[in-house]
């Protein structure tokens, strides 16, 4: 019995999401709500740096002493040049704060200001109803629809009509593929091999790319664009699987957002393609855990035949050899074109 | 006779790995303890288990069904102690390396004294040392308090000052990691280890005892100026690095409870024991070297007379770190070990697309030959980053090459995966590049760190177990430092056996030679190198060495060191086809 990973392409299944900030905030919607994907559920404010007084080392005083000097104290607003401790004596050194901010700490002859605001707004990301409030830090959000996992993102969140320009799973996204028409959609494309492609993309702007694979010299790029881009297979030159081609071309001209997200391994955080659909009932949420087994749809993560999408067999008895010359757990698994290869089950993921 | 024996322990170990986790079942056979099996299971630190001891459960489970013999309970979990029905085991005992690198701010006084011993104490556990704070550091305070709110580090190391020595500039360096600690919220608060002037650990205790996660003391790294000594803060940072794994990976916490707190972090686990091995094998000469890579870290230990040093690299990992590799080498030097024609595209899309899945294999040559060739220079480059460390006063035959090493214990999924003894042997030449005659033996089990653990309970159990040929011996090893023209001899090699039988080689330079002498099989080693060659006795000098045989016998590696290898591809390839070829492929 082998534990499988399970990549998920799936058209039609209950999707849950936690959505949290990084500090502690305030959440804005309440239990119940139904969100967009560009609705605000919290936001969170903290300093945007420190303003570090070391009084008694300028007056050149004790600790003690410089205490007993310093006007302000934790929580106090100050104002840009506010005198925040003066010396004794005939001409007195000052300890001014160079900019406005609150004081967050006073003592041991010392004053620590924060100054300036970051701002964050934490977007739902995806549509769907709140079922839960997580106090401080986020939301649950729960929707329906098609999910498409991805394999890497660069961050971003949008929602848009999603408009196909893949022929082919392998096509490339090239600049004399778009045009003004796409303006504030979503794009699918096999890869991309050029940074003009991007640019281009950020010029219209589009609200997303969906992608099968990218140059890897592209990533700095591609972590700079200000719109969403997902990677459903690898890096490099790699058509999208059959999986993900089908199920998002056949939702073309839907609207679908994609969560761009960073792949975090430890969380489960992945970027992924949500495309919401009705339902009556609920659909199953997805597994998250499979056993290898005969009749699985597997894709194939490695070579020989990386990306594709097949079926296992059968799984080999004992350890089998590969070309390679490693031995290892493996499967039998009839590939799309009918070509049935001995893979590594390490090297398999389970659709579904 | 030891109480161990006479109770006859049976100690199940098990090493949670970044893509795999280990079980290993030792117990007493004819009065001594054995090696019995092992066992393994995909890890589950990461999503959607992210319960460590879920893949713990599993290799034990395994094991179960290999031996026959029942460690789990129904609720899947340790019995211990041995039950009358024969189910259980005596100890448990663990080790771990999986989880991201801990980020580690390095707090100390002078950049070349202690925040040298903080970034090798930092080095000597799974950390990826994010900013260092020193006297020289021009940065305000509140820009360093800005930076550390912003690194949220998981561990700061704080050294600096002798003992009894100056207080004033520690102050001064504390003053951002206190401020940022009361800044930041409580979860976020990183573990601080002070292993500086220890005078000042009531201050320190004061100053930030309320503001980390966990704050603990070791003695002083840097006692005085000329002294270093690493190794009880190296104990202590151990435990904290579990404290912080503990808070970020579910499952160590139930791994504690099963082992009774003998947690170690394998690294560490695996310095302890070369530490022991050193002190008592390692000869005048040189030392004991131990090299491990996998996906976690490449981690090398090296133990000599005077000194331990262990050097663990998790960005020379071969995991989901592998597109960070190039941030210390070149597309070209990876690819100059491969015997293959393959563009640096090609390499390129093969280190991002491994990153994505650190848990799967090569199953093409050509996918293995890319894995062997990145395999080699992320151990070159470990190896070239550990011997900065080596005590200067050990021995070398010249400049620049390794200290002589006897025994070489190899380890790791990379190094005890490789699909022959061979191909193990030859990507270890060519990466560590060991000088002199050294025995190889390897760790296919990955028994050393799990040993490590093992002697903090049972101190018998590891001098038995390592005597017991549980480690497989892949042969003795010669390399020889010359400079000549390819094809020129370099050394005359008889292989004396123990039945009076020998067999002759003349090594000719940029070549290897394989004598046979299998395992547990021994004989005398005649050299005489030529033309100033050296293969341990100095220039020239030749000598007799007993050798022990293992699965690749006799190797005379004649390639000189440094391994310099051609600048033409063409050449260059057929010359690692043909070395290839020489240790079967």
């Amino acid at each position: 019995m082998t534990l499988a990973p399970v990549h998920h392409i799936l058209p039609l299944t209950t999707i849950v999401r936690e959505r949290v900030l990084p500090v502690k905030g305030n959440v804005l919607v309440r239990l119940s709500q139904k969100v967009v994907p560009s609705d605000i559920v919290a936001e969170a404010t903290w300093a945007r740096e420190h303003i570090f007084l070391d009084v008694a080392r300028t007056l050149n005083i004790s600790a003690d002493a410089a205490d007993k000097l310093i006007h302000c104290q934790t929580g106090d607003k100050i104002p840009a040049g506010a005198t925040i401790a003066a010396g004794r004596g005939f001409l007195p050194k000052t300890v001014k704060s160079p900019r406005e901010g609150r004081v967050v700490a006073a003592g041991g002859g010392q004053v620590l200001i924060e100054s300036g605001e970051s701002h964050m707004e934490l977007r739902a990301g995806i549509p769907g109803l709140i079922t839960q409030i997580i106090p401080d830090r986020g939301v649950v959000i729960q929707t329906t629809g098609a999910l498409i996992q991805g394999v890497w993102g660069n961050g971003r969140v949008d929602t848009g009509v999603m408009i196909n320009l893949a022929d082919k799973p392998d096509s490339e996204l090239t600049v004399s593929r778009m045009d003004v028409s796409m303006r504030g959609s979503i794009i699918v494309a096999g890869e991309v091999k050029q940074a003009d492609a991007l640019q281009a993309a950020a010029d219209l702007p589009v609200r997303g790319l969906i992608l099968g694979s990218l140059f890897p010299s592209l990533l700095p790029i591609a972590r700079e664009m200000r719109f969403p881009i997902i990677l459903t297979d690898s890096f490099g030159v790699l058509p999208m699987n059959s999986a993900a081609y089908r199920l998002i071309t056949t939702n073309a001209k839907r609207e679908a957002t994609i969560n761009a997200e960073f792949f975090d391994r430890y969380s489960g955080a992945r970027p992924e393609v949500i495309i919401p659909l009705p339902v009556t009932s609920d659909p199953p949420p997805p597994r998250d855990v499979d056993v290898f087994a005969p009749g699985q749809t597997v894709r194939l993560r490695r070579q020989p035949a990386a990306g594709l999408i097949g079926t296992i067999v059968s799984l080999h008895v004992g350890l089998a050899a590969f070309p390679s010359g490693l031995r290892a757990e493996a499967a039998e698994v009839k590939l799309e074109n009918g070509e049935q290869l001995l893979i590594p089950l390490v090297n398999l993921e389970v659709v579904g | 006779m030891p109480s161990s024996l006479t109770q006859g322990d049976s100690l199940l170990a098990v090493d949670i790995g970044g893509a795999n986790t280990r079980a290993v079942l030792f117990d007493v056979v004819e009065g001594e303890y054995r090696f019995l099996a092992s066992s393994s299971a995909p890890s589950t630190a990461e999503a959607p288990f992210k319960d460590v001891s879920e893949g713990a459960r599993n290799a034990i489970a395994s094991l179960q069904t290999i031996t026959g013999r029942t460690m789990l309970d129904a609720e899947r979990r340790v019995i211990t102690p041995i039950q009358a029905d024969g189910s259980g085991v005596d100890i448990f005992v663990s080790t771990l390396s999986a989880g991201p690198a801990l980020k580690t701010v390095i707090v100390g006084l002078l950049s070349d004294v202690s925040l040298e011993s903080a970034r090798r104490l930092a080095e000597t556990t799974y950390t990826r040392i994010v900013d260092s704070i020193g006297i020289n550091d021009h940065r305000k305070p509140d820009v360093q308090i800005d930076a550390l709110m912003r690194l949220q580090p998981d561990i700061v190391i704080i050294t600096g000052g002798t003992d009894g020595g100056a207080s004033r500039s520690i102050h001064k360096m504390l003053e951002p990691v206190g401020l940022s600690g009361y800044l930041l919220n409580p979860e976020k608060r990183p573990a601080v280890l002070f292993a500086g002037n220890q005078k000042l650990d009531d201050e320190i205790k004061e100053l930030l005892g309320g503001v980390t996660s966990a704050l603990r003391f070791s003695p002083n790294v840097r006692p005085s100026l000329e002294t270093e000594d690493l190794e009880p803060a190296a104990r202590e940072l151990a435990e904290l690095y579990l404290g912080v794994r503990k808070r970020q990976l579910k499952g160590v916490d139930v791994l504690e409870t099963w082992a009774g707190g003998n947690v170690l972090p394998t690294a560490y686990a695996e310095g302890r024991m070369l530490r022991f091995l050193g002190k008592v094998y390692s000869g005048s000469r040189g030392g004991i070297l131990g090299v491990d890579i996998g996906s976690s870290a490449a981690v090398i230990a090296a133990s000599f007379k005077e000194k331990t040093t262990l050097g663990v690299y998790p960005h020379f990992g071969l995991g989901e770190n592998l597109p960070a590799l190039l941030q210390y080498t070149s597309l070209e030097d990876i690819l100059r070990w491969s015997s293959l024609d393959v563009s640096t595209g090609v390499l390129r899309d093969y280190l991002f697309q491994k990153s994505l899945f650190p848990s799967t294999i090569p199953a093409t040559k050509e996918e293995q030959s890319l894995s062997q060739a990145v395999t080699r220079q992320a151990l070159y480059l470990a190896m070239q980053t550990a011997k900065r460390d080596f005590p200067r006063s050990v021995r070398k035959a010249k400049p620049g090459l390794l200290p002589f090493f006897e025994p070489i214990l190899v380890g790791g999924g990379a190094l005890g995966d490789s699909p022959t003894a061979g191909q193990g042997l030859l990507l270890l030449l060519d990466s560590i590049q060991p000088v002199g005659v050294s025995t190889i033996i390897l760790d296919r089990n990955n028994l050393l760190p799990l040993l490590g653990a093992a002697s903090v309970r049972n101190s018998l159990l590891p001098v038995q177990i390592l005597e017991s040929g549980a480690f497989q011996s892949l042969g003795t090893v010669v390399s020889v430092i010359a400079s000549a023209n390819v094809g020129a001899l370099v050394v005359r090699a008889r292989l004396t056996y123990d039945n009076g039988t020998e067999t002759l080689a003349d090594v000719k330079f940029g070549n290897l030679e394989v004598l046979p002498l299998p395992a547990g099989e021994s004989g005398k080693l005649t050299l005489q190198p030529q033309r100033g060659a050296n293969v341990g006795f100095g220039p020239g000098r030749g000598g007799t060495v007993p050798v022990s045989g293992g699965s690749m016998g006799v190797v005379i590696d004649g390639r000189g060191r440094p391994l310099v290898l051609s600048e033409d591809a063409g050449r260059r390839q057929e010359s690692i086809k043909k070395w290839l070829w020489t240790v079967g492929g």
